[in-house]
């Protein structure tokens, strides 16, 4: 789960990591309210994504009403596919320098991994790789003092800043693993008037471990379709195309997707429908893949855990409740197939042994 | 010769009273894999599948032999279960639970590398030699003694070429499942290296998908120390940036971890990659 600026910054505050006087506004008088105690402001938007500045979602202002005006033209705008529905109301701060500080994982090396540059300011990917130091942390010993100077004098800073930067980073690593985070981004990190602080903050929280953290804000990311599914424990995701998709596994609902794609369809949705789903699983997502109005839905089960015969079940019962208006190919092969067959044939139903004539078949009845 | 584990293997079942634990205990038994006790907190004494239920591992230990331990165990718990089988000496854990939060799995995998044991998953299906042990959750019947050695980030996926193989009657050595997690224990290059000592393996399949950068560590260590034909498949092409596709690991972040580059690190290392799930048998042929 990502969560917006203002919000990973209420977490760096709590952590004792410094950032800018300011406060979060949802309407104009808000934001008037807020820049009121602040000379020179910013007025950003708060949405979950990045290069907002290039967007035109951030603006310099000076007083009152020229932050009231900001906030009233940046609130309710659409910015990069997001409404913005608040915005963060700063200190404009002196910068003299900027740098870039994260935490997140290195899969390969199975350890949370530090990142550091003093080509702060600018999109992470766009760094050279000699300009970013990389440092991966013992799971065992977190972030230790000697770590935070030796990063700190490798990115040029000293006397006081150095003390600032080893604070900070400790903290920071602090967060990270308190807060079951998968990355903490602080771009930049600034020097204003003499000290380190974090003028924008990336957080984002593993979904896995949201059990253990109910006082985070929610922050949902997900359609309306999207939450349904996932509250039915089944992993789903829209995609643009007119090709239904249900299969059980990560892995296999890939490969699926893919060899549509292969044939020239495109399919418009991902649906794991996971390993050993019930009739009523099945069925609830076949319902919410028959809400999409696709012009085919191809079903494909490998099964193993997976009953062939539940999710021929669970397709007579959706049958029973509803008509299916669009034509259904699906693949069943498994555990129980010759139950799970015989039940499709009743209704005229005819399921395809391999995944390849399953493909074929759907993306030629999507063109018909 | 089959890797990780054979016949000889003696195995715990965690979470053994379980739904999930139960049911795949007398599935493992069914294949002939040698489980020789469980645990489950407070019901020591019982017996599942005619073996003995202990309250923990330590004392499962102090009464058997174990080689290997598997986790049927929720999430939420799947860390301390973890830590409790490494500490009792266990030197292979998998552990099947799927949505381990990762910072769980970074000191699982820390805690194993201290007391040298081999943590295979989280979220893996397990592994299975073939015709000899099955620590895991996929369907018996697909897996029959071979000479192909198979490594994979996904278990349906492997199931289905799995699956393949067996039709054109081509059998496997060891399957090994790695996880669908960003941060697993075993890793495609340790498993590389076992498959390459191998006698019996002639040839590897590898099967991955989008998101990280482990297709791309294994297609370098490949070039200079695998020597055997190794054919991959690669699930993903069609996924979109920045949606995550199942899997916690099957994301495509800021253009890092692209099917693309993964094909093109693969095959750059000899490795040929399959288009299609169903090409692996007949690329398979053509090395062999």
């Amino acid at each position: 789960m990502k969560l917006l600026e203002y919000m990973g910054k209420e977490l760096f505050k709590k952590y004792n990591i410094p950032v800018p006087q300011g406060g979060i506004a949802a309407t104009t008088d808000e934001a008037g309210n807020v820049a009121a105690d602040l000379n020179e402001a910013v007025v950003k938007s708060q949405i979950l994504s990045g290069k907002r500045g290039k967007a035109g979602g951030i603006k310099f202002v000076s007083g009152v009403d020229e932050a009231k005006n900001a906030a009233s033209d940046l609130l309710g705008k659409d910015l990069k596919g997001f409404k913005v529905e608040t915005v963060l109301v700063e200190e404009k701060l002196a910068i003299e320098k900027e740098f870039y500080l994260a935490i997140t994982l290195d899969g390969s090396k199975r350890k949370p991994i530090i990142l550091a540059s003093a080509e702060g300011g600018m999109d992470i990917e766009d760094v050279p790789e000699d300009k970013m130091i990389r440092y991966a942390v013992s799971v065992n010993l977190g972030v230790q003092p000697y770590l935070g100077k030796d990063i700190a004098d490798k990115l040029g800073l000293s006397g006081d800043l150095v003390k600032q930067f080893t604070k900070i980073l400790i903290n920071l690593y602090r967060m990270f693993e308190e807060l079951d985070a998968e990355l903490v981004e602080i771009n930049p990190l600034v020097i204003a008037s003499g000290n380190l602080i974090a003028a924008d903050s990336k957080v984002t929280i593993d979904d896995d471990a949201l059990y253990r953290h109910k006082d985070l804000p929610l922050v949902e990311e997900r359609t309306e379709a999207e939450q349904k599914a996932h509250k039915l424990g089944l992993s789903y995701v829209e995609l643009d195309g007119d090709i239904a998709i249900m299969a059980n596994g990560a892995g296999i609902t890939m490969a699926t997707l893919d060899i549509i794609q292969h044939y020239g369809g495109q399919p418009s949705n991902f649906l794991d429908a996971g390993g050993g789903a019930s009739v009523e699983a099945t069925a609830k997502a076949l319902e919410i893949l028959l809400a999409t109005d696709p012009k085919v839905i191809l079903i494909n089960i490998f099964g193993g855990i997976t009953r062939c015969d539940d999710v021929a079940n669970a397709f007579v019962t959706v049958n029973k409740d509803q008509e299916i208006p669009v034509p259904v190919v699906i693949r069943l092969v498994g555990t129980n197939e010759d139950q799970g067959i015989a039940l499709l044939k009743e209704y005229g139903i005819e399921a395809y042994r391999t995944m390849d004539d399953a493909a074929k078949k759907a993306v030629q009845l999507a063109k018909q | 010769m089959t890797i990780y584990i054979d016949e000889n293997t003696k195995v715990l079942v965690q979470g053994m009273t379980g739904n999930q634990g139960s049911f795949h205990a007398k599935q493992m038994l069914d294949y002939g894999t040698n489980i020789v006790a469980g645990t489950s907190p407070g019901k020591e004494g019982q017996t599942v599948e005619g073996k003995p239920i202990y309250n923990t591992v330590s004392s499962a230990v102090k009464n058997h032999q174990i080689d290997a331990s598997i986790l049927y165990i929720p999430a939420p718990f799947a860390k301390d279960a973890a830590l409790e089988a490494i500490d009792a000496g266990v030197k292979l854990v998998v552990c099947i639970t799927e949505h381990v939060p990762v910072q769980d799995a970074m000191k699982i995998i820390a805690f194993a590398k201290e007391k040298g044991t081999t943590v295979v998953g989280p979220n893996t299906f397990g592994l299975v030699s073939s015709g000899k042990c099955k620590i895991g959750i996929p369907p018996n019947q697909f897996f029959i003694p071979g000479n192909i050695g198979v490594v994979s980030r996904s278990g349906t996926l492997s199931y289905e070429i799995v699956g393949n193989l067996t039709d054109a009657k081509m059998g496997t050595t060891t399957v090994v499942g790695l996880g669908g997690d960003r941060v697993v224990g075993l890793n495609y290059i340790d498993v590389l290296t076992r498959f390459e000592e191998d006698k019996e393996t002639k040839a590897i399949v590898m099967i991955g998908e989008i998101g990280g950068s482990s297709e791309e560590d294994a297609a370098e260590f490949i070039k200079g120390n695998v020597s055997k034909p190794v054919v991959a498949y690669l699930a993903g092409k069609s996924a979109p940036i920045g949606k995550r596709m199942g899997h916690a690991g099957a994301i495509i972040e800021k253009g890092k971890g692209t099917f693309e580059g993964k094909v093109e690190a693969l095959t750059a290392a000899g490795v040929k990659v399959a288009e299609l799930p169903f090409q692996v048998p007949e690329l398979l042929k053509k090395v062999l």
